[in-house]
């Protein structure tokens, strides 16, 4: 520096300058020690560590939370599945190892080199898994030979463990690998390739809970790989447990029931609104997801034209047929269209413009009021009602009962359904609306559709008094030591539009439907238990003159429906049936409601009798 | 208006420093991409070459204005550092779960990093006018403490919290340096150790988590402990005299994190052992006393207090992160000056080593 110093009024920094530079020093000091400890001191020794990096991380993988049903009966849990890894740094030499490895698990030594090197496993100390979920044989074998299997590590793992096969298979749904878009994304950032993730069901929509969070520990190995000590450990964090709201044995009596028949059944506890029961048929086996899925396998399950995949509970969309009628019944009521004794004959048809529309009777059921209209179904009171209120106030209606939108039930693809009315026909099809449509409206065909869970809820509202609840799925929420984090308390999501006194009016006819010697269910009458219910058939052809005689293909056949709670004077279950091409709602669908009626009571009854 | 003086008293000693350090950053460079070929993209050591030289240029051109045109322009910087800032809270492209970038497309810059010098020059401005024997008292405090606290809340926003720390660390040096009023001192550190706990004790539980890891990574082996561990085990197996160049193999096999910005200091010495590292360690000490000489010639406030301004964030960079690959500090994102990997570090970097010569130039005004 070649700056003359001269005195100046503002020196005041110089002594400063001093006192800071030797803080500096100082703070270098520091490094310097603590530079000389590390590479002269204590060199050799981070040197050895450094040669095979002998330092790893490890990862400790979260156990999945475990289902229950709603009384605890264990529904989902993990087993332990053995995995074989190769660590190809370790494995030298590599050739020679997987040529020995091959023999024990029968997978072709060229075959396990390409997957290695798919996996940029080569020359690299990450662990790559040849074969998952081995059996015992392979294992033993492997464990015996490991001497000259240096660089293969022994894995257990922890595999979903689904305890009934094909049991509420689409309420608690399946897990799958991790897709590579999901991987990219932050959200998913503690997931890694090859992780499984909730695809299906409570599976997927309580994946955050049920994941728990994974852990790892820091080990140093020796020149083998082999672990010498663990240094350091996070521990995992368990995945919570849920609880469900449904019944084992109701469940199973369900799908047992739907066996051999395609539909579903949808059972409520029609006070809380919680599913005691959710079966759709055909269902799946969710182990199959476990293991890897054929192709083949896979494309039966796609390619079925039952529709194994689909939950058709909560996302089949039907008409209701004359399940219906409640609403018409009540928009009538309500309406002053009629009162409890206004009558309107009934000849077996009704000649409305140029057309005839027919009763399921074709003798007719002469005069009729609208109590002994509901237990007979019959068609000819609804039509004249109906054409009285016009599609818009009835949609009005059915919109308010729960139709044409999803009940929140805790599923993806929940269906929402059609309420049709003027202006939306006018929209979607651009045409006028005819009123002799309302006619098939009014007792459920035309372009209604609903599905099983609508149905469901809205049965289950009648019978309480007029709430619609949110169905619930899952109880609650447990952490591993049996801490609430999660509580699903009821929630109405609406009210019938519709007085105490019409309730207990259309009460009195769905009570008839069973009870009374002319009701469309007197089959399925049960002394022991007052049962309530509707009835159902609904065309899935067009509506024009059928002969009943004639056996139809199976695939015209009509839907059988039948939405019931019992016992009568004070529900605790509110259930709909649905049989796809099941043809009478109440030979069809009726006695499988009454089986899970008396299932459900009795084991409410005698809770103890099973244990 | 050029002073043909100005050439005959360029100060090409400290620019020889600096390009020493900037050879060694390059190499050292050379040495990660090379060590992973395929699997880093090799234009990085391209784009940082690119860097060093838009350095030196606006390192010249910084060098032919004045200095007292900071003095001038002061609180405008100031402004354009804070709105800068600002726009990255907005703007700003999300890299693993923060914002601390804006993209230009060619070039993506850290705002933070220029915040640094944008809060040097108006402390040295204010504190050139306030300071005097008796020390600063709390209401000269008030002005700086404002100007701190501003970008110091944007930056632990991104969230950036090393990078805000760093801040005020070289706020409070400067203060210090400037000299506090002994009153007011006592009264001050009175108060941080009243108000520290009461602030704790209304952080939530999850914030004081992320504390104890930023002071002790133990508290984290899948994470930076992790890393820690991988860069002493680097910094030790180099030993008395260093694997050689491109010898690393901590480096090679990838097991040492952000090996090419913050944690490139555990290469060097894996590589160049202890020698090499003290020899790095004094090419920095020589630096920042060179820096220091400037500040100690220098006749004006301004112009020393910038200087040493500078000199603190230097020197605090280099301290902290050293000091953190060798398990010393708490991990945190704060590069090694002319060395790590970044355009946003070395261009604010070169920005210091401009006025640092633009300072050491001017003294023959005085004369």
């Amino acid at each position: 520096m070649n700056l003359n110093i001269k005195n100046s009024d503002i020196g005041w920094h110089k002594k400063r300058v001093e006192k800071a530079a030797i803080l500096i020093l100082a703070a270098f000091f520091v490094l310097i020690i603590r530079l000389f400890y590390l590479q002269v001191i204590k060199g050799e020794k981070f040197e050895e560590l450094s040669r095979n990096n002998r330092i790893r991380l490890q990862q400790i993988p979260p156990i999945r939370g475990l289902i229950y049903d709603r009384d605890g009966k264990l529904l989902v849990d993990n087993r332990p599945s053995f995995d074989i890894s190769i660590i190809s740094k370790d494995a030298a030499p590599l050739k020679q190892t997987l040529a020995n490895l091959a023999r024990y698990i029968n997978i072709p030594a060229d075959h396990l080199m390409e997957k290695i090197k798919k996996e940029k496993g080569i020359a690299s100390y990450k662990p790559i898994v040849l074969k998952t979920d081995i059996d015992r044989d392979m294992l033993a074998a492997i464990e015996v030979n490991k001497f000259n299997l240096p660089g293969v590590v022994l894995t257990v793992s922890l595999k979903r463990n689904y305890i009934y096969e094909d049991c509420a298979a689409h309420l608690i749904g399946y897990l799958g690998e991790i897709g590579a878009a999901k991987l990219k994304d932050k959200k998913y950032s503690d997931f890694k390739p090859g992780d499984f993730i909730g695809k299906f069901g409570v599976e997927k929509k309580y994946e955050d809970f049920l994941r728990g969070k994974r852990g790892g520990r820091q080990i140093e190995v020796n020149a083998k790989g082999q672990m010498i000590k663990v240094l350091n450990t996070v521990k995992a964090k368990l995945g919570d447990n849920l609880y469900l709201t449904i019944n084992l044995p109701l469940q199973l009596k369900a799908e047992e029931l739907l066996k051999n028949k395609a539909g579903a059944i949808v059972a409520i506890n029609p006070n809380t609104g919680e599913i005691l029961a959710i079966a759709s048929s055909p269902a799946f086996n969710q182990n199959d997801f476990v293991k890897s899925m054929s192709h083949h396998k896979w494309r039966s399950l796609i390619e079925n034209k039952l529709k194994p995949m689909v939950n058709k509970a909560v996302q089949g969309e039907y008409p209701p047929g004359s399940v219906y009628k409640i609403i018409t019944a009540a928009a009538a009521l309500e309406e002053g269209i009629i009162n409890p004794e206004t009558k309107f004959r009934c000849s077996g048809k009704l000649q409305y413009g140029n057309r005839t529309y027919r009763c399921w009777k074709k003798k007719g059921h002469g005069a009729i009021k609208v109590e002994d209209a509901i237990a007979e179904s019959c068609d000819v009171f609804f039509y004249e009602i109906g054409q009285r209120l016009g599609v818009d106030k009835l949609a009005k209606y059915a919109k308010a009962f729960g139709l044409g939108i999803p009940t929140g039930i805790e599923l993806d693809s929940e269906a929402a359904g059609l309420v049709p009315t003027s202006t939306w026909k006018k929209r979607k099809i651009g045409r006028n609306w005819q009123s002799g449509e309302t006619l098939s409206v009014s007792i459920g065909q035309s372009y209604n559709l609903t599905t099983p869970l609508q149905i469901a809820v809205m049965t289950a509202a009648i019978a309480n008094g007029g709430i619609r609840y949110k169905p619930i799925i899952v109880k609650k929420v447990c952490e591993a030591d049996g801490t609430v984090i999660k509580y699903n308390a009821s929630q109405a999501t609406g009210r019938l539009p519709i007085s105490d006194y019409t309730i207990n009016i259309i009460k009195n006819g769905l009570f008839k439907v069973v009870n009374s010697g002319r009701g469309t269910a007197r089959l399925i009458f049960f002394p022991k238990i007052a049962i309530s219910g509707k009835t159902g058939t609904s065309q899935v052809a067009s509506s024009k003159e059928e002969d009943e005689d004639v056996v139809k293909e199976y695939h015209l056949r009509p839907h059988a429906w039948f939405a019931a709670y019992a016992p009568s004077d004070n529900p605790e279950i509110a259930v709909s049936v649905f049989v796809e091409h099941g043809e009478h709602g109440s030979r069809a669908a009726a006695p499988l409601a009454k089986e899970v009626i008396k299932q459900y009571l009795s084991e409410k009854e005698m809770p103890d009798l099973r244990r | 208006m050029f002073d043909r003086r100005l050439l005959y008293s360029f100060d090409w000693g400290f620019l020889i420093i600096v390009f020493t350090l900037c050879f060694v950053g390059g190499l050292t460079l050379y040495s990660v991409v090379e060590a992973e070929g395929f699997l880093f993209n090799r234009n990085i050591y391209i784009k940082q070459l690119i860097w060093y030289g838009s350095g030196f240029v606006i390192a010249i051109i910084i060098f032919f204005f004045n200095y007292k045109l900071f003095d001038k322009l002061a609180y405008i910087i100031y402004g354009l550092s804070i709105i800068l800032l600002i726009c990255v809270l907005i703007f700003g492209k999300h890299v693993a779960g923060a914002r601390r970038w804006i993209d230009l497309g060619f070039f993506s810059f850290q705002p933070s990093e220029f915040a640094k010098i944008g809060l040097i020059i108006p402390l040295a401005k204010h504190y050139a006018k306030t300071s005097d024997s008796e020390g600063l008292t709390f209401s000269k405090l008030v002005k700086p403490l404002t100007l701190t606290l501003l970008p110091f809340f944007l930056i632990a926003r991104q969230p950036d919290l090393g990078t805000a720390m760093l801040l005020v660390l070289i706020a409070g040096s400067m203060t210090i340096f400037v000299k506090i009023e002994k009153k007011t001192f006592s009264v001050l550190v009175a108060a941080g150790a009243v108000i520290s706990p009461i602030i704790w004790f209304f952080l939530k539980d999850y914030q004081k988590l992320r504390v104890f890891t930023f002071l002790s990574p133990e508290r984290d082996p899948l994470g930076t402990g992790y890393h820690i561990i991988q860069s002493k085990i680097a910094i030790g197996s180099g030993m008395l005299a260093g694997k050689g160049f491109m010898e690393g193999k901590q480096n090679a096999l990838l097991f040492l994190p952000e090996h090419h910005t913050d944690f490139i200091f555990s290469v060097i010495a894996e590589e160049w052992g202890f020698i090499g590292s003290i020899a790095i360690l004094f090419l920095f000490l020589l630096l920042i006393f060179w820096g220091f000489n400037i500040a100690y010639s220098c006749r004006d406030s301004f112009g020393a207090i910038l200087c040493v301004g500078v000199i603190i964030m230097i020197t605090w960079q280099v301290v902290v992160n050293i000091g953190m690959t060798m398990g010393l500090m708490p991990v945190v994102g704060i590069p090694l000056p002319f060395i790590s990997y970044g355009g946003s570090s070395v261009l604010t970097v070169m920005i210091g080593v401009g006025i640092l010569l633009n300072v050491s130039m001017r003294g023959f005004m005085y004369e």
